[in-house]
């Protein structure tokens, strides 16, 4: 939707003159140039979130939803950094609106090493020179596959468009669920998408019906000095079910680019959501410079009886991920599940788990985290279960494994139970293991060498979690770990 | 003929400590050589530095294998160009299908060879023709590598990747220990089967039984890190009898204490 939101912006400015000339005046001439390559200056004010509303077409509550937001988050203070190491964020440095330029002509301006990453991926050339930007049709900020497929999920009844049309076209829909499961106070980061969230997909799936296909979107920071601020929002009403896959890659960059997504999910009666993420995003080179500051906010609301809301990702990029995908269990009989693998390597810091918050009487969760330690990195896992008072028989089981390659990466767990209820079972398993060198000589005096040996030592470790993904994402995201683990040993 | 194998005086450190004190020992193309010897002798010791294991230090010495320095090369070169370490523990590989391993393992030797590797069906059929020489219950394929497997189940696993790797030099490292006497038998069908004038076995045993069943070309006693008496299959009977220590009685054990 890049392409059509690129066109909108230039439809804007030849259509209506007024508003263009409303907003030059606002913000003087520098603004004039930068809305010739379809962007917003850096700096964050009211102003440039008006304009940002103002550029998307929004309609006035959501201008004014937006401003209540950013308002709210400029009483915020920024999250505790303790275990966190990273260079301070500049909120004015970054420009909240990039549509692409300097984009590259084709593949050959392209770089290699990122080429050469795709090329491992297996991504098909055509994809390839998709992903690296060239085609205008690309993917900075979000680009929806659900395009192609429009018409046979319309027959079906299933809304799958971005954001910026949802909010146009489904005003009622937005309106009564946006903010519903994240509000827009709920965190420092969440306050900040939900001020200058640029796109991002809405999915909506009526009632009783089963979306006849799996609906992705592949995300992608391009520009250079921007944030991106995806805002995504699925909802299933009784009786749905949809499976969501979500994949993210950035270009290599020596400057750090913040990413801070919202993703509310919404199950109503007996409603199933499966929500799939393989994140790629640039991790910073070996020496932990540049990178991903990948600090997202990701939350399910089961929200009906019987409703089922089951999170599966693979995280190997960004340089720092903050990123509890959560379930609220608010449905009697209500299950939701987290399954993780989050690899680690170089100078990579990553802090991530879920809450699993236990409303709803026989409520249940699963929780297996898979965690991959290699070089300098660090990788924690944080998790809450929680089961309220009125949650009568409420049931957890939580699996936290870590695996550590070499000597100088360190894994953490902090399972936090916060037990209410006397009636509920609340499990914890925890284990840490290295790669043997007794594993590695097995399979290398088997032919395999030691590259070859590491990855299937880990895709074995993954083995729980990648059977939750969908087959064509098992096979990324096998590869994805291959290609992130280069040089982890030896 | 040329030997197959060529090891010369032999030494090999692990941790700092001496284990191989100048072990020499040649193997020609087709012969079976069994190994016998006290614990902590270096049986194990020697599969390891043949196989080329890291922290196995060689301060002296050297092996030729086929013509050339089996030193030189990388534990999976090694692996590619024949040698096969049966392991007298498997290492278990949680999660690794043992199917996808195998082939995982036979394309890589492949591959290092320069030869074609196989799709899963084509691998199926090898698979389902191995099984007809070496039994082991499907249901060990579709298993995760020795995870949960008995002991016996291991071993017996152990010989099977070794008919669908088809080495030229295999070693077994007590792969009749810890085996029922039914097992014993496959087990010894298996190695048979695959005995061939181009192939050669190094067997590392305790029991002489074994050697009822695969028959030995020679016999030879591993005491403090080097070969101690050599002899044809009746040495293994005569060590069964008077145990090790006639060995140092009758033997030339000059200065092997
Ligand atoms: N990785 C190691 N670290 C320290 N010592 C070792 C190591 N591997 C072998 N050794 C020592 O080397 C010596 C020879 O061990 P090895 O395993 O080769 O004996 P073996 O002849 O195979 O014995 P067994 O019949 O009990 O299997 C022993 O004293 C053993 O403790
Ligand atoms: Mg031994």
């Amino acid at each position: 939707m890049t392409a059509e939101r690129s066109d909108n912006v230039a439809t804007l400015r030849e259509n209506n003159p007024e508003v263009v000339e409303a907003l030059s005046r606002r913000y003087g001439a520098g603004f004039i140039t930068d809305i010739e390559t379809d962007s917003l200056p850096p700096g964050l004010n009211e102003d440039i979130i008006r304009a940002l509303s103002a550029l998307k077409e929004e309609p006035e509550w959501m201008t004014e939803w937006r401003l209540e937001a950013y308002r709210h988050w400029l009483t915020m203070p920024m999250p505790d950094w303790a275990k966190l190491k990273l260079s301070p964020i500049d909120f004015q440095a970054i420009s909240y609106y990039a549509a692409p330029k300097n984009r590259p002509k084709s593949l050959d301006e392209v770089d290699p090493k990122l080429l050469e990453t795709y090329d491992k991926l297996g991504v098909p050339l055509h994809e390839r020179a998709r992903l690296a930007g060239v085609a205008v049709d690309a993917v900075f900020d979000s680009v929806s596959v659900g395009t192609t497929f429009r018409k046979e999920l319309a027959e079906a009844g299933v809304i799958f468009c971005s954001m910026s049309e949802a909010i146009k076209e489904h005003p009622e829909l937005v309106r009564e669920y946006l903010g519903t499961v994240v509000p827009t106070g709920d965190n420092y980061f969440a306050a900040l998408n939900s001020a200058v969230f640029s796109d991002g997909s809405f999915v909506f799936i009526p009632k009783g019906v089963r979306c006849p296909m799996e609906l992705s979107t592949y995300f992608r920071i391009n520009a250079g000095h921007t944030g991106q601020f995806e805002r995504t929002l699925i909802i299933a009403e009784d009786e749905a079910y949809v499976s969501y896959l979500e994949g993210c890659t950035a270009p290599m960059r020596d400057e750090n680019q913040l990413h801070a997504a919202v993703v509310e999910l919404v199950a109503l009666e007996k409603a199933s959501i499966k929500y799939s993420t393989v994140q790629n995003w640039y991790p910073g080179d070996e020496n932990g410079v540049g990178g991903i500051y990948n600090f997202v906010t990701k939350r399910g609301d089961c929200r009906g009886d019987d409703s089922k809301i089951s999170w599966t990702q693979v995280e190997t990029g960004s340089a720092i991920t903050w990123k509890y995908p959560s379930c609220v269990l608010r449905g009697d009989r209500s299950v939701g599940e987290f399954y993780s693998v989050a690899l680690t390597h170089h100078h990579q810091q990553a802090d991530t788990g879920t809450k699993m918050i236990h409303v709803g009487k026989g409520t249940r969760s699963k929780i297996v985290s898979k965690g991959i330690s290699a070089g300098k990195s660090s990788n924690a896992y944080r998790g809450l279960v929680k089961v309220e008072k009125g949650a009568e028989g409420a049931r957890n089981y939580t699996q936290c494994d870590s695996l550590l390659i070499g000597k100088t990466c360190g894994a953490h767990t902090f399972p936090y139970m916060e037990v209410k209820n006397s009636t509920a079972i609340v499990e914890h398993e925890a284990t840490t293991s290295k790669i043997s060198d007794d594993q590695l000589f097995y399979c290398r005096a088997r032919g395999l060498d030691e590259e070859n040996a590491v990855s299937m030592i880990v895709d074995g470790f993954c083995k729980q979690v990648f059977r939750e993904l969908p087959m064509e994402f098992a096979v990324e995201a096998k590869k994805l770990l291959e290609v992130s683990l280069e040089g982890a040993v030896g | 003929m040329t030997a197959m194998l060529k090891i010369e005086n032999l030494h090999a450190r692990v941790e700092g400590k001496e284990i191989l004190k100048g072990l020499s020992l040649e193997i020609g193309p087709g012969e079976v050589h069994a190994i016998m010897g006290p614990n902590g002798a270096g049986k194990s010791t020697l599969g390891n530095v043949l196989s080329g294991r890291d922290g196995y230090e060689v301060t002296e010495g050297s092996v030729t294998y086929m013509g050339q320095d089996l030193l030189a090369l990388e534990p999976e070169e090694r692996a590619a160009a024949g040698v096969f370490l049966a392991f007298q523990y498997p290492v278990e590989i949680p999660g690794v299908n043992n199917t996808y391993f195998l082939r995982a393992a036979y394309n890589a030797q492949r591959k290092a060879r320069g030869e074609s590797e196989l799709d899963s069906m084509e691998f199926l059929k090898l698979v389902r023709e191995k099984l007809k020489v070496m039994n082991l219950s499907t249901d060990l394929l579709n298993r995760a590598v020795n995870e949960g497997f008995s002991g016996g189940e291991k071993k017996r696993n152990e010989i099977f990747q070794m008919a669908l790797l088809e080495p030229k030099l295999a070693i077994l490292d007590e792969t009749d220990s810890g085996l029922d006497i039914d097992a014993l038998k496959q087990v010894a069908e298996g190695v048979n089967a695959q005995r061939d004038p181009q192939r050669s076995f190094l067997l590392i045993t305790h029991y002489q039984r074994l050697l009822d069943y695969i028959e030995p070309d020679f016999v030879h006693v591993l005491a403090d890190g080097r070969i101690v008496e050599s002899g044809d299959k009746t040495l293994a009977h005569k060590l069964e009898e008077h145990g090790y220590a006639w060995v140092a009685e009758h033997g030339e054990p000059a200065g092997a204490a």
